[in-house]
């Protein structure tokens, strides 16, 4: 029986209708949440047209959904607006959202919008029973650091949460909510910004967030080459193909190979870093990883600290004799 | 075109973590030896895309830094802003995004026109993203956030950036808050000339209370419990051999016996 608390997700949708495995990760951690504080789960969706709704409503208490097929997921003033109207009319507890680029946009907005408290990036939300607040951690300095900082209840809290930090929603919960539509004439569809374009990326071979085993470059590689040389272990491997932010900035691999602060977030069984130093703002993204090894020439690189394995090797040398032996144990 | 940039000093990102130390009483960082205070980089960045803005339809640049920042102040006119101000403020906390943002509204309104503000994404301290969004709101006008290019026709902007989801193009009115992402590039140095002309240009110093009533007052509504130094350290072995291709030889049948080959 709730208790009246609510606890509001935005969620969002992948190409298949269903929720994306950062907002199912958010229902299950606000499911959690919300039981601790005997209350309830809202979402928040954009979603026209056909969907799964049974797999939708499944974990939550309600869905509140725009229909409006003029509204879509780049319309960051009309989903602040609607989120806004939602948290002033249900006065939600707490605010979820990924850390992803709607949540980077409507996540600082909707908190100056109502005067709340915000925290952004977060890799922990606990509920303190007996001081009477949520907790939430998160990464600083480009995960040098960890700061906790407290927020009361009685007042909204809004957090963006980090990618594979919260479980995902139980397989067996049965709750199915009701679905609530956002009535048109509550969508005041901002004029301001207009998205003129969206070239959509061409993500060749297997996702990085997905993958088991993921062989990753630096700039110790040295140019866009060495990528050549990186993906022929990749292909031996069934490899997907990351990168730090020296090559994208170098312009030798394009931005979505990005893994770390400002790029992906991965949890491969084994991750393979190739010419890469250790720089804090990458190693934050590779910290669910199963075993890492690293393959560098510099012995006192920062990456040696954080692996399970090292070779301290030029890759121009070690890699081509990796290839040929595990070729060789393949075939 | 009068464009207003916000730049802030930060703990130098490329610091050996080794160098990285934290006061446990005080919960912050201990200031290494022998490595001042940077720019934050996508600060430089925020500058360097002024500057090409101003290089391209005759403006202004002027620089904001709350609280302490002469010497990042000092690098940007060198880069070529012209002007900078620097607003004195108390029991302000890093780390409060809101109250940042609240007080930088009030300083660019005190500032008076203006056609753009320019922020880097976010700060390499506290890793925030929010102070240009918010400072947007504040001021009511529209952002367009982490940009890689930024363009100005006939009073529109458009900026360009890349996310998940691709590259996108988006446009809106002035004035308008942009912030800007490492893939627009990278901040010239300052030249000599740069530097000894940065000595004539002025810094105006304001107080907290010469920005009148309008501010927020500073809130805090996220009390910083505890900051610690991240643990992701493991044991590593080393993988041994007379040479490269021994002990690569070596790794591979580690890799193979991970991989289930």
């Amino acid at each position: 029986m709730s208790n009246g608390r609510k606890i509001l997700v935005i969620g969002e949708l992948d190409q298949k209708g269903g929720y994306t495995s950062l907002s199912g990760e958010l229902l299950g951690g606000a499911r959690k949440l919300a039981d601790e504080l005997g209350g309830s789960v809202d979402v928040l969706l954009v979603a026209s047209g056909n969907q799964d709704w049974k797999n939708l409503c499944r974990g939550a208490d309600r869905v509140f959904v725009i229909e409006n097929p003029n509204v879509t997921i780049f319309d960051i003033d009309t989903i602040t607006t609607v989120a806004e109207e939602l948290c002033k009319k249900n006065s939600p507890e707490l605010c979820l959202m990924g850390q992803t680029d709607l949540g980077r946009d409507v996540a600082p907005r909707l908190a100056a919008r109502l005067d709340v408290g915000l925290c952004m990036d977060c890799t922990e939300v606990k509920y303190e029973n007996d001081k009477n607040c949520f907790v939430q951690t998160r990464p600083v300095y480009g995960g040098k650091a960890m700061a906790i900082f407290a927020s009361s209840l009685g007042r909204l809290q809004i957090d963006t949460i980090r990618p594979k930090t919260m479980p995902p929603l139980d397989r067996q919960e049965k709750r199915s909510g009701e679905r609530v539509t956002i009535a048109d004439d509550k969508i005041k569809i901002q004029g301001n910004v207009k998205l003129i374009n969206c070239e959509k990326n061409r993500e060749d071979g297997i996702r990085l967030e997905d993958a088991k085993i993921i062989v990753a470059g630096g700039g110790g590689l040295g140019d866009a080459k060495g990528f050549e040389i990186l993906g022929e272990l990749a292909r031996v491997l069934n490899a997907a193909v990351g990168a730090t932010r020296v090559p994208v900035d170098e312009k030798w691999v394009p931005h979505h190979m990005e893994i770390g602060q400002t790029g992906k977030i991965v949890s491969p069984d084994l991750y393979i870093a190739v010419g890469i130093s250790g720089a804090a703002q990458h190693i934050t993204g590779i910290l669910g990883s199963g075993k890492i090894v690293a393959i560098n020439k510099d012995p006192d690189a920062n990456i040696f600290r954080v692996s399970d394995f090292g070779l301290v090797a030029d890759y121009k040398d070690a890699l081509p004799i990796l290839v040929e032996k595990l070729k060789g144990k393949a075939a | 075109m009068e464009i207003i940039v916000c730049i802030k000093p930060v703990l130098d990102p490329d610091l050996p973590p080794m160098k990285f130390s934290i006061d446990a009483q005080k919960n912050c960082v201990i200031p290494p030896e022998g490595m001042p205070a940077v720019m934050n980089p996508y600060d430089a960045l925020a500058v360097e895309a002024a500057l090409q803005i101003k290089e391209k339809q005759k403006g202004k640049v002027t620089v904001i830094t709350l609280g302490s920042g002469e010497d990042v102040q000092r690098k940007a006119l060198a880069m070529g802003a012209d002007e900078a101000v620097i607003v004195k403020v108390e029991g302000l906390q890093e780390f409060d995004g809101p109250a940042k943002a609240s007080l930088l509204s009030c300083a660019i309104k005190k500032i008076g026109s203006y056609d753009l503000v320019i922020c880097g994404r976010q700060a390499a301290d506290w890793d925030l993203g929010v102070t240009g969004s918010m400072t947007a709101e504040y001021l009511g006008i529209p952002v367009l956030t982490r940009a890689k290019k930024i363009e100005i026709t006939d009073g529109k902007l458009r900026i360009e950036r890349i996310t998940a989801n691709g590259n996108e193009t988006y446009e809106t009115v002035l004035p308008a808050l942009v912030t800007v992402s490492s893939e627009m590039g990278k901040p010239r140095i300052p030249s000599g000339w740069g530097i000894i002309n940065a000595t004539k240009k002025s810094i105006i110093s304001w107080s907290q209370s010469d920005l009148g009533d309008n501010h927020r007052k500073v809130l805090g509504r996220n009390p910083l419990l505890k900051l610690y130094a991240s643990s992701n350290e493991r044991k590593c072995e080393l993988i041994a051999g007379k040479n490269t291709e021994e002990a690569a030889g070596r790794l591979a049948d580690l890799i193979a016996n991970m991989t289930g080959k």
